[in-house]
């Protein structure tokens, strides 16, 4: 399917399946960092476990953006060999593990956002590409229990755990913004039938939000001064560390195999 | 109880139709949480298609010493298997 | 009946090769014992998980970076069946733990050796997972079932660790000059730590004795050491890779495979708390368990609200 389609199109495929590996790579980097650090045995399994989740479907969505791109690239030259303005991933998956509660808001937002979205994106027409949206489906419904059941503990646990969880929430919320938003690239393909409109999705995921920080006796932000940029290569401070060191070995060894 | 929560044992059920058997346990403050740290304990590799998670105190076992009344008469009981009957030669299905 | 007669009917047991179940009656100190190992066992994947965690987030391929992370995880669930096993015998995990974070608990000297390229990734799976497998295999059979039952379904899990780490270390290999290198160079500093973690010689082994009268373990410590050199030269000699060990010789006679004289000041040195990373690996732990508090608490809070 690939080798028929317009330039144009192919270009706007690549983008666009590149921007949702790297958002997938770089959370599940994330999780990865707390192999070996949770607060109790079982949540260390628990982490690695979505982490394993979203670098699996990283990789396939790298895999699929190296086909439509037919450059001779291979997923890891895409996660290894590219630099940080090249990386379309949103800012909020490559926010710093600050605390436990960062973890769980970031992966709480992503996760609701990924519950809606991947519903729309198994309808893609472009077949493969909806293909490991659909795979991913069951994926998600665990990983958003796990988050909402993390935020529903924390936010109405202890005092502290409140606080801890609310500050989170203040700090992370200028992320969100940019996750429903849409650029030129997904233009051309919304118009193929390609990708989602994302427009309607955004006040579905308002709801559920708000329904679950209420329940966890948690406040939603107002909404003020989002941040965006990131599917045009632009990001935080953070990414950038997080790069050094998860390309360090790859690039430290030009045309090795692993 | 300390602080990672209760102790909770873990039944899974590999495949429909067949019976939960132990796995295992895990420490959780609630049966929720038990539930999901049962699935990424002992279903990592897709082991199970259900689970169950009962707090440990809540479990009543026999013990050692009741190894012979409790079970021995039960033994003795040579009606309760289908060998204990004859068929007439030739009959099937029975 | 007496405690003697119980001995003597708990030892006729083991002798006919029953398995122990925990509401069995059993000798305090056989209890003392398992407790002992069980814990050291559980509390060796615990901080196991530390120096391979190390390269999780620098693994030089996506495919590596997910088979380091579910391998590292499992670590932690077979820490967490060990825990558990342990548990049957009627002391908690936090007191277990409790021993590890105070550092009155020991673990695997392995741990305390750190992980300096990403080819002690490659080593750690073949020579420490390697280890491992030699005495999970043998522990399988131990009497006291839930530590065998434990063991059975690590070891099927494990299968895939030491396959994972050879394979890294065959692709180093057979690489460019550098990685091949690294290779050697891992091979080297994790040989004879590697050798070490079947514990003391048997005559230096305090509990070695009783632990095999009662069937818990059912090979010494040489007989196992013996076993993963036998099976490891061969697998060195296949990717062209030095064993550290200018003794190494096949004896024809025997058919094993004799080596060198073990460093064991350097053994107890590191059993004692002074290897490289005794101090990194508990400061780990014991940070990790710190800065968990609040969220355990949470969690109690909320069950305690919720009426759970």
């Amino acid at each position: 399917m690939t080798n028929i389609l317009d330039k144009n199109i192919q270009n706007a495929l690549f983008n666009y399946i590149l921007g949702l590996g790297d958002d997938r790579l770089i959370l599940g980097h994330r999780l990865s960092e707390w192999c070996g650090h949770a607060h109790i045995l079982e949540e260390d399994i628990a982490l690695g476990n979505i982490g394993l989740d979203l670098i699996g479907q990283a990789s396939a969505y790298l895999s699929l953006a190296a086909e439509v791109e037919n450059k001779n690239r291979t997923e890891d030259d895409l996660a290894y060999f590219r630099n940080e303005y090249e990386f379309k991933n949103f800012q909020l998956v490559e926010q710093p593990n600050i605390d436990f509660a960062y973890t769980i808001v970031r992966q709480f937002f992503f996760d609701v956002y990924e519950g809606i979205f991947l519903e729309e994106l198994a309808k893609s027409k472009f077949e493969q590409m909806a293909g490991i949206a659909k795979k991913s489906i069951k994926e998600n419904i665990y990983h958003t229990r796990h988050s909402r059941n993390w935020i529903l503990r924390l936010g109405d646990g202890t005092e502290e755990s409140h606080v801890k969880t609310q500050t989170a929430i203040n700090d992370l919320w200028k992320f969100t913004g940019e996750i429903f938003s849409e650029n030129e690239n997904d233009n051309i393909l919304i118009n193929e039938n390609f990708a989602p409109d994302l427009k309607p999705l955004k006040s579905k995921w308002n709801e559920i939000i708000k329904s679950v920080l209420n329940e966890a006796t948690l406040e939603m932000p107002e909404n003020i001064g989002f941040s965006s940029g990131s599917r045009s290569g632009i990001h935080t401070e953070h990414l950038g560390h997080l790069l050094a060191e998860m390309q360090i070995v790859a690039r430290s060894f030009p045309g090795a195999k692993w | 109880m300390n602080d990672e929560g209760r102790l909770w044992e873990v039944f899974t059920q590999s495949k429909q139709g067949a019976p939960h058997e132990h796995a295992g346990n895990v420490h959780a403050a609630d049966a929720e949480m038990a539930l999901q740290n049962a699935r990424d304990v002992y279903s990592r590799r897709g082991e199970a298609v259900s689970i169950w998670v009962v707090p440990s105190d809540q479990i009543f076992a026999t013990s050692p010493s009741d190894e012979g009344p409790f079970f021995d008469p039960s033994n003795n009981k040579a009606y309760r298997h289908p060998q204990f009957y004859s068929v007439p030669k030739g009959v099937r299905g029975i | 009946m007496n405690e003697e007669q119980k001995l003597a009917d708990f030892e006729a047991r083991i002798e006919r090769g029953e398995i122990i179940e925990p509401k069995d009656w059993m000798p305090e100190r056989y209890r003392r014992q398992l407790i002992r190992m069980m814990s050291q066992h559980a509390h060796s994947e615990y901080v196991g998980m530390l120096p391979e965690g190390n390269w999780i987030t620098r693994a030089p391929s996506l495919r590596r970076k997910m088979v380091l992370l579910a391998k590292v995880q499992d670590e932690a669930g077979h820490g967490l069946y060990i825990y558990s096993a342990t548990e049957t015998l009627g002391i908690d995990r936090k007191e277990l733990l409790d021993q590890l974070l105070n550092g009155t608990a020991k673990y695997s000297s392995i741990f305390n050796y750190p992980s300096l390229s990403w080819a002690d990734m490659g080593t750690i799976g073949w020579f420490v997972d390697g280890a491992a497998i030699v005495n999970q295999t043998m522990l399988a059979k131990s009497s006291y079932g839930p530590y065998a039952r434990a063991m059975i379904r690590i070891c099927k899990e494990e299968n895939f660790h030491k396959k994972q780490g050879y394979e890294i270390i065959t692709t180093l290999a057979n690489g460019t000059a550098e990685q091949k290198k690294m290779a050697q160079d891992a091979v080297n500093r994790w040989w004879w730590p590697s050798l070490m973690m079947f514990g003391p010689t048997d005559k230096e082994s305090p509990n070695s004795a009783e632990l095999m009268k009662w069937k818990v373990k059912i090979k010494s410590n040489d007989e196992l050491r013996q076993r993963f050199v036998d099976l490891t030269v061969p697998q060195a000699k296949a990717v062209n890779l030095t064993l550290p060990d200018p003794d190494l010789k096949l004896n024809e006679e025997t058919g094993h495979w004799e080596f060198g004289h073990i460093n064991w000041q350097e053994f107890y040195n590191v059993i004692k708390g002074n290897g490289p990373m005794n101090k990194e690996r508990l400061k780990a732990r014991n940070e990790a368990f710190e800065k968990g508090k609040w969220v355990r608490e949470a969690a109690l809070a909320y069950a305690k609200k919720h009426n759970n």
